[in-house]
């Protein structure tokens, strides 16, 4: 077990590695000194903003050597590199960033999840029924919905038209944090949440009832029937058990992914988050704040896949891990 | 090697290394074809015959050069094949060829059956288009299927019609050699008969000649001249079919011979059956000596000392050759000599000893090459 | 952007419908194929016979966008500054010269809305063509021929999988000139080796069956054999595989349009007019509404034909 974990984490950390390397080569190779001296001043930066910067990233020297400074700063003195975009250093911005993409993540997280398996494991339990075949069609629609078009229609109609008819529940853009006004915050994540909830949760459901279909076909449920265990038990003690190990790997990535900016939804609510920041950032070429967020992204899916195959081992004691 | 020999085998050995999940774990072996020396007449059919795991499958291979050997000397019509690599065999294919034990997965699935039978003409380039379809339903016509289902789906034939088609595939370029793996092995006993029957006549129209694959001791003795009996990687008994059968020499080749069921019920009630004690070992690690000794009646110090070679022995025609340093002379010897292990005595045809539980799963990654 | 993996049996002999094929005697005696049986089964799938119709239409009036224009006598960038807006500068709503309503600069939305459809449909269609070449043939390789070359491509798959798309996605996109060429481009530059990933786990268990091993044995060589008997047994999953990717495509196109990364204005793409709509659609619900919904039922068709596709390909009979 030790040995796996060293092992993925050192793949992990070849990954990030690489990660950043192919940032570095987009965004350096891409362009030219020159002009990526001027792109991490920023567009409205004056010649000797740009030619200080020049010199101090070492810009006029070859790419391996500033490469390598990138890796020294960031390793040997945890320095993610200053952002001249936002006047601040980076580590600065992705702090205030992430609590944001982190609230947002985590909250449409656990609705997505009690909201998809439950439905899907109602749907591949009353197969056929009224509630399975509303359950697929409202999966399949909200599936093919993506995530702007549903967060527009949601901001219209329960924003603003709420909003014209007095009822100030939603504000329609921007975030609040949970230090100045825990109620506030909460209002300001109820749609995005809704949002991303229900997009992601279509997918649950239909993985969920696929999968528990499949298992309820299985040899071993028809002998625990036979056992004479109650049909509830047979499918929550059996069946679920192993139903669940695709939803829980699924599960493990879509969480790292979000944590890395929910880009789309930050976007469309105006929350600036990791992923919003990260828009801005590309746009701004602002090269420090990109790769920071980069390897952030990165690291949340490298560490989302460990622990979901450490689950696995728990959840199915024929998993080996080799 | 004399010129009437159209394959010849010396010292063959194929080991599989060991591995788990596609990982070598140890320096450790599949010792599954461990020496093996032998030749093959024109025109005759060489029964191989043994167990599950005793190595025939792996032997015909090494045979056709779909594995490379670990060493030892393989040589077709004079020439040394052993070593040479894909291009330079592939003319080779046009005179070697193999039948396959399941009919329903030598067969694609997603082709028709005339593209199926015609590969051999486009992959060697011999014939295209109306020219390989013609050639394609001559040979369906001669192992007895209708050359107007030329574009039929192998799912829509039954289990005889597809070994047969399995026939056609390999006859197409008209070779002179054809290893069959178990080419009966799967089918129901009464298409066995025709599948076999079309064997022998395709032999005296074309030419042919077979080494004939099974573990089915009473099929072999209807389809072979001579036979070759393995036990764990090596040949333990070689002789003209008639000869084994009436006189086995070989202990293990006794015990086996046992077990097939006589038709006549007076002779199958006073027979005795002989029933071996304990499992085949490991391939991995095989007993030193003659490999059969730990299982052995007869067995002494000398035979886990020294391995006894194949020869005739004593009061043998030169074409009978046991490896045995104490061959049996008659059967009765043997009788009663052994507690009944729980092995299923019963088994039709086939051996009455527990069956190999080691199927060397190695051999899946070996045929990724090539 | 990731499918949930669909998995196909390879079990078609035991299908029941061939039993009819032998009841069949006539002069030219030919067996149903894979894809014979699957076409019948798929036209009688009634939501995906009708996701196929609306599909058509949406060709159609990509096709005929032009025709679409001229018919309403309104350009596709033409800005109507006097009757497209109304005296406060804003937007006019749905109504007789206008039938979907205009624009934020006075365009009219339905001509606009058809030649989207061109932008999402050629996209669409494009990225995941060239994803599947890619991923289908990479796929192939790595799992027939093995060793160094499986090695590579499979390290190189993990490592794209792995990646933080959408923000590699923007980053390239970036660095580049805007456009289509580079949205269907970075596409397919992710979408690969999930496709790969999928075919190669496939033909790995191909290439133990025993028909692969006679192919071996008649001397085909290792592409003869890749393209003739591996690829017909992988053909149905890719086609699957393929219907589904088309509209994750066009959302990803969308996506990436809404966030200015996609195709530049003043192209009509309707990823590109929701973001235009983002700041005035309070007050101007149909600029919302209309090219939404021509994203949606565009996705949602194609999803259906893909269910629909899927199922016919490898009837399952648990499944609703």
């Amino acid at each position: 077990m030790i040995r796996f974990l060293i092992r993925r984490i050192l793949l992990g950390i070849f990954v990030m590695w690489m990660v950043t390397v192919m940032v570095f080569g987009i965004f350096f190779v891409g362009p030219g000194p020159g002009d990526v001296a001027r792109r991490i001043a920023g567009k409205d930066a004056t010649p000797q903003t740009v030619q200080l910067i020049m010199e101090r990233l070492h810009l006029n020297q070859s790419l391996f050597v500033q490469y390598w400074d990138f890796v020294k700063q960031l390793v040997w003195h945890h320095n993610l590199g200053y952002s001249y975009y936002h006047q601040e250093p980076v580590s600065t911005v992705l702090k205030a960033a992430f609590p944001i993409t982190f609230s947002l993540a985590i909250g449409s997280a656990v609705i997505w999840l009690v909201l998809g398996v439950f439905s899907g494991v109602v749907s591949a339990v009353r197969r056929g029924s009224i509630w399975d075949r509303l359950a697929t069609i409202l999966a399949l629609f909200f599936y093919s919905m993506p995530t702007f078009v549903l967060g527009l229609l949601l901001l219209y109609a329960f924003s603003y038209q709420f909003a014209l008819h007095g009822i100030h529940l939603f504000p329609g853009q921007g975030y609040v944090y949970f230090t100045a006004s825990p109620v506030k915050w909460f209002e300001s994540l109820v749609l995005p949440w809704i949002t991303l909830a229900l997009i992601s949760a279509a997918t649950y459901t239909r993985l969920t009832r696929g999968s528990l279909l499949e298992v309820l076909g299985e040899d071993y449920i028809r002998t625990a029937r036979s056992k004479g265990l109650t049909e509830r038990r047979v499918i929550y003690r059996h069946g679920l058990r192993s139903a669940l190990t695709p939803v829980v790997s699924q599960f493990g990535i879509d969480v790292g992914t979000l944590l890395g900016g929910a880009i789309i939804t930050e976007q469309v609510f105006g929350m600036p988050g990791l992923g919003y920041t990260a828009v801005n950032s590309i746009e701004q070429q602002d090269l420090p704040v990109i790769i920071g967020i980069v390897i952030i992204a990165t690291a949340a899916v490298v560490v989302a896949n460990i622990v979901v195959d450490l689950l696995y081992a728990v959840l199915d004691p024929r998993v080996r891990l080799h | 090697m004399t010129t009437e020999s159209i394959l010849s085998l010396t010292d063959v050995v194929k080991h599989f290394p060991v591995q788990s999940g596609g990982v070598r774990r140890s320096r450790d072996v599949v010792h599954a074809v461990d020496g093996v020396s032998l030749d093959v007449r024109r025109g005759e059919t060489l029964g191989l015959v043994g167990e599950t795991g005793c190595g025939k499958s792996t032997l015909a291979r090494c045979v056709t050069r779909l594995f490379d050997l670990t060493s030892g000397r393989v040589e077709f019509e004079g020439r040394d094949i052993s070593r040479l690599k894909a291009r330079q065999l592939r003319p080779l294919r046009r005179e070697m060829q193999m039948i396959f034990q399941d009919p329903y997965g030598s067969l694609n699935p997603k082709r028709r059956v005339g593209s199926i039978i015609g590969d051999p003409f486009a992959i060697h380039g011999l014939a295209s288009g109306a020219e390989r379809k013609r050639k394609v339903q001559e040979v369906m016509e001669l192992v007895g299927l209708n050359p107007e289902h030329f574009n039929r789906f192998p799912a829509e034939f039954s289990g005889g019609q597809r070994q047969r088609i399995g026939v056609a595939r390999a006859i197409a370029l008209k070779p002179k050699l054809i290893v069959c793996d178990e080419p009966v092995s799967a089918l129901d006993v009464s298409i066995q008969a025709q599948v076999l029957n079309l064997l022998s006549d395709l032999q005296k129209q074309l030419g042919l000649t077979y080494i004939f694959i099974s573990h089915d001791l009473s099929v072999v003795r209807h389809v072979s001249d001579r036979v070759a009996l393995m036990y764990l990687g090596k040949i333990v008994e070689l002789s003209p079919s008639e000869a084994l059968y009436e006189h086995p020499r070989h202990p293990y080749a006794n015990a086996l011979l046992s077990a097939v069921p006589r038709p006549d019920p007076r002779a199958a009630a006073t027979r005795e059956r002989i029933i071996l004690v304990g499992d085949v070992p490991s391939p991995i690690h095989p007993p030193s000596g003659c490999r059969f000794h730990p299982r052995c009646p007869k067995a002494q110090q000398r035979c886990s000392d020294e391995e006894p070679l194949l020869v005739a022995r004593d009061g043998d025609e030169a074409t009978h050759a046991t490896a045995c340093h104490f061959p049996v002379d008659s059967p009765e010897e043997l009788a009663g000599t052994w507690v009944a292990a729980s092995a299923d005595a019963d088994v039709v045809g086939a051996a009455a000893v527990d069956d190999v539980g080691v199927t060397p799963p190695t051999e899946l990654t070996e045929r990724g090459r090539i | 952007m990731s499918l949930t993996g669909t998995s196909i049996g390879a079990s078609f002999e035991d299908d029941p419908e061939f039993a009819a094929a032998e009841g069949e005697e006539t002069a030219k005696i030919e067996g149903r194929s894979t894809w014979q049986l699957a076409w019948a089964r798929l036209k009688r799938d009634r939501a995906a016979v009708i996701s196929f119709v609306i599909i058509v239409l949406i060709v159609l009036m990509a096709i005929f966008a032009p025709l679409v224009a001229t018919i309403t006598g309104h350009g596709v960038n033409q800005q109507f500054r006097t009757t497209g807006l109304n005296t406060f500068g804003l937007p006019v709503a749905p109504g007789k010269t206008f039938w979907l309503g205009t624009d934020d600069l006075g365009r009219d939305i339905l001509v606009r809305v058809a030649y989207g459809a061109r932008i999402s449909l050629e996209v669409g269609v494009l990225a995941t063509l060239i994803t599947v070449a890619i991923g289908a043939a990479l796929g192939l390789a790595a799992g027939y021929l093995g060793g160094l070359v499986d090695t590579v491509i499979a390290r190189l798959v993990d490592l794209i999988l792995s990646l933080p798309y959408l923000l590699f996605a923007i980053s390239l996109v970036s660095i580049s000139k805007p456009g289509m060429k580079i949205v269907i481009i970075v596409i397919a530059l992710f979408g690969w080796a999930a496709v790969a990933r999928i075919v190669r786990g496939q033909v790995l268990s191909i290439r133990e069956k025993e028909y692969i091993e006679a192919a071996r044995s008649l001397g085909a060589s290792s592409w003869r054999i890749m393209l003739v008997d591996i690829l017909p047994n992988v053909t149905a999953q890719l086609i699957v595989y393929a219907t589904l990717l088309i509209p994750v495509s066009i959302v990803a196109e969308a996506s990436l349009s809404f966030l200015g990364l996609g195709i530049p204005p003043p192209t009509a793409d309707w990823g590109q007019m929701l973001a235009e709509a983002e700041t005035i659609y309070q007050q101007a619900w149909w600029f919302l509404v209309f090219p939404g919904l021509a994203l949606l039922i565009t996705t949602l068709a194609f999803n259906i034909l893909g269910d629909g596709v899927r199922d016919a390909l490898d009837p399952r009979f648990d499944r609703l």
